[in-house]
């Protein structure tokens, strides 16, 4: 496979839309004639062909509802929607609950399938009880209460929190025939609101010679992490909300560090205390578990960036294409530099590409929902994204990328596994004549 | 509006608190001031060249007993490993000539102090913080011998442990050294 420099990616791609049954998104955006013209009128005389039925009212419009629930569930049929498990029985180790992207749409990952990772069970927090203390070095040691953080100016902002190890399948040499949840399911995107923890790190009065604090949470291990007062000082929150509702307790009840972009276990949860040092702390989890191995033996520490990353939700593996026809091609797009300024996706393995519309507004660390809609003519066909983000930086090939961090020498067979971490190269997935998806590397 | 209503409203503008470039003054300043010494129990935060670790002392010998006792159930004989869902191996480690070679405290540890940090706040992982430092320097000892990191005789102490050369200490880099 050739690596094209960016610039030449972008220049190349509209000439070679017309050749491919990536259907030009300007012309679905805005005029009807061009869509028209880009064969989306064949492929929906398909789709009627099956003589319609005559209409009647079902059951449920001719009966009185439910009651209303002070708390609200799913819809029934909506079940299937769930977190998948890593320890489903409650072992005594540590666990994860993976977001299925393939079930959601939109950006903001509902709280109840929002990711977990847990290293020593989920801690049942009084929020009455819990308390954050800031010291080290600084002028005056405080502590704060859930009553006095709520009494602060208030941030709301979205981010996403993605583990390093998420995308880890993709390490495997040979694709791994799992879902987009199994490969992908350890980022998940909310809407935080809390108290910037640079305010509360000027009202403790930092002293000049701090280069770090050290985090630590209330669960059972107090798991600790690192992080340079430079990005506390400048996008760190104290959460206390997420999606408008109190912290899920799985993700950090009853405050949270956010730590916009950074490694997920940075975003330390239950934060208890923070202490404010000269140099960086080496916790076990910056030390082993969050830490890689590069092809060479030499190791990463501090990795702290989640780097640019895209891939699709709809269509993947588990989906079905039952006819040829109009698709639309959707995922997500986010990045720890900033926001995301451009999605290309291909339809053939990444011979050519066209590029993808953003929905919505485009928020810094966030994500971002692309569409792009295809016409799928029946015939074999390999669809993949790639992104770009504001600072410049594009998702590798996965050549590229694979020679820089390696891969396996077997095939890995247990998606639980983490070969390596912070994979941020593509996602390919490959349809047969016949509609069916299987995960592959193009 | 009432003159009454006036008034009060004037006050109510005068004591709004520009949030935009709060300044420090400005700054709500609701922290309960506390001390060092009543955040002693929660400073448990151990940096490599040793500031936090607590007074105490422990050896290879002493270790073994605590660790026959209170570790083994879960990591084994001997540190093997495997006693317990997820509890891994404490000694070995192969040289990390793959990218999903598994670390060991031998193989890819740092420093010495993160091994007696971790132990401190979270093992045993049924009975978190359950161990006196003299135990913790003790164990700390125990695999650090059985992987011959240090010698059977060594003492374990706040001097001691962060002189510890680990083999890994100067295999890693820094990808990001400008964010720090
Ligand atoms: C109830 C079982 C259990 C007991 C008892 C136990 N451990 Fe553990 N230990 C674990 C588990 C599980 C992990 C992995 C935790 C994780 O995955 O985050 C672990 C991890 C560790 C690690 C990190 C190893 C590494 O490099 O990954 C060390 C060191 C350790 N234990 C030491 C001890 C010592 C010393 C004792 C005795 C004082 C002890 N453990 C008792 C279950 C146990």
């Amino acid at each position: 496979m050739s690596i094209l420099p960016p610039n030449h990616w972008s220049a190349r791609s509209h000439n070679i839309l017309a050749e491919q049954s990536l259907l030009n998104r300007r012309a679905l955006l805005g005029k009807g004639a061009a869509l028209a013209g880009a064969g989306l009128g064949a492929a929906t005389a398909g789709v009627s062909g099956a003589a319609a039925e005559p209409l009647k009212d079902e059951k449920w419009s001719l009966e009185f509802g439910s009651t209303i629930p002070a708390v609200q569930e799913r819809s029934p049929f909506e079940k299937n929607v769930v977190r998948t498990l890593s320890n489903p029985n409650g072992e005594m180790r540590n666990s994860h609950a993976r977001t299925q992207h393939q079930l959601l749409g939109g950006t903001l990952t509902p709280n109840s399938q929002f990711f977990t990772i847990s290293h020593c069970g989920v801690p049942n927090i009084d929020p009455a009880k819990h308390k954050l203390v800031i010291h080290g070095k600084v002028r005056q040691p405080l502590e704060f209460t859930l009553d006095t953080l709520a009494r602060y100016p208030m941030v709301t902002r979205t981010a996403f929190v993605e583990c390093a190890g998420n995308s880890a399948p993709l390490f495997s040499n040979q694709p791994m025939q799992i879902t987009c949840g199994a490969i992908h399911g350890l980022v998940s995107n909310a809407e935080w609101s809390g108290v910037r923890l640079s305010t509360l790190l000027e009202e403790a009065g930092v002293d000049p010679t701090a280069k770090w604090l050290v985090a630590e949470g209330a669960d059972a291990q107090l798991l600790t992490r690192s992080v340079p007062i430079k990005k506390a000082m400048d996008d760190c929150l104290i959460v206390l909300y997420q999606n408008g509702e109190r912290l899920m307790p799985g993700n950090g009840y009853p405050m949270r560090l956010l730590v916009p972009g950074y490694q997920g276990n940075m975003n330390v949860k239950h934060v208890r205390r923070i202490k404010v040092i000269d140099q960086p702390a080496y916790t076990f989890f910056e030390t082993k578990n969050y830490s890689q191995i590069l092809p060479g033996g030499k190791t990463w520490r501090f990795n702290f960036l989640m780097q640019v990353k895209s891939f699709i939700t709809y269509p993947t593996l588990g989906h079905q294409l039952k006819e040829p026809g109009f698709y639309n091609i959707s995922g997500v797009a986010y990045s720890g530099n900033g926001r995301i300024s451009k999605v290309m996706v291909s339809a053939d393995g990444g011979k050519s590409w066209g590029e993808a519309a953003l929905q919505g507004s485009v928020n810094d660390k966030s994500f971002t929902r692309f569409n792009m809609p295809w016409r799928w003519d029946g015939q074999p066909a390999v669809i993949t994204s790639r992104a770009w983000d504001e600072s410049g930086a594009s998702q590798p090939l996965r050549a590229e990328f694979i020679s820089a961090r390696g891969q396996t020498s077997e095939p890995v067979t247990n998606p639980l596994l983490f070969p390596s971490q912070h994979y941020n190269s593509l996602t390919s997935w490959g349809i047969d004549s016949k509609g069916e998806i299987k995960h592959v590397y193009a | 509006m009432s003159m009454r209503n006036l008034g009060r409203a004037a006050t109510l503008a005068a004591s709004l608190v520009a949030v935009a470039g709060l300044a420090s003054a400005q700054s709500p300043n609701l922290g309960k001031k506390i001390t060092e010494a009543d955040i002693q129990q929660w400073d448990t935060a151990i940096l490599p060249d040793g500031t936090g670790l607590p007074p105490g002392s422990g050896t290879f010998a002493q270790g073994a007993k605590v660790y026959a006792e209170k570790c083994q159930s879960c990591h084994a004989e001997g540190g093997k490993g495997g006693g317990a869902p997820g509890a891994g191996a404490l000694i070995g480690g192969g040289p990390l000539n793959a990218i999903n070679t598994p670390k060991t405290i031998k193989n890819y540890y740092a420093y010495a102090t993160t091994v007696f940090d971790y132990i401190r706040r979270g093992m045993p992982y049924n009975s978190p913080r359950s161990l006196p430092d003299n135990e913790v320097y003790a164990v700390t000892a125990y695999i650090l011998g059985l992987n011959k990191l240090i010698g059977e005789k060594d003492v374990m102490d706040a001097k001691t442990l962060p002189q510890v050369k680990m083999p890994n200490q100067d295999n890693f880099i820094m990808p990001y050294p400008d964010r720090i």
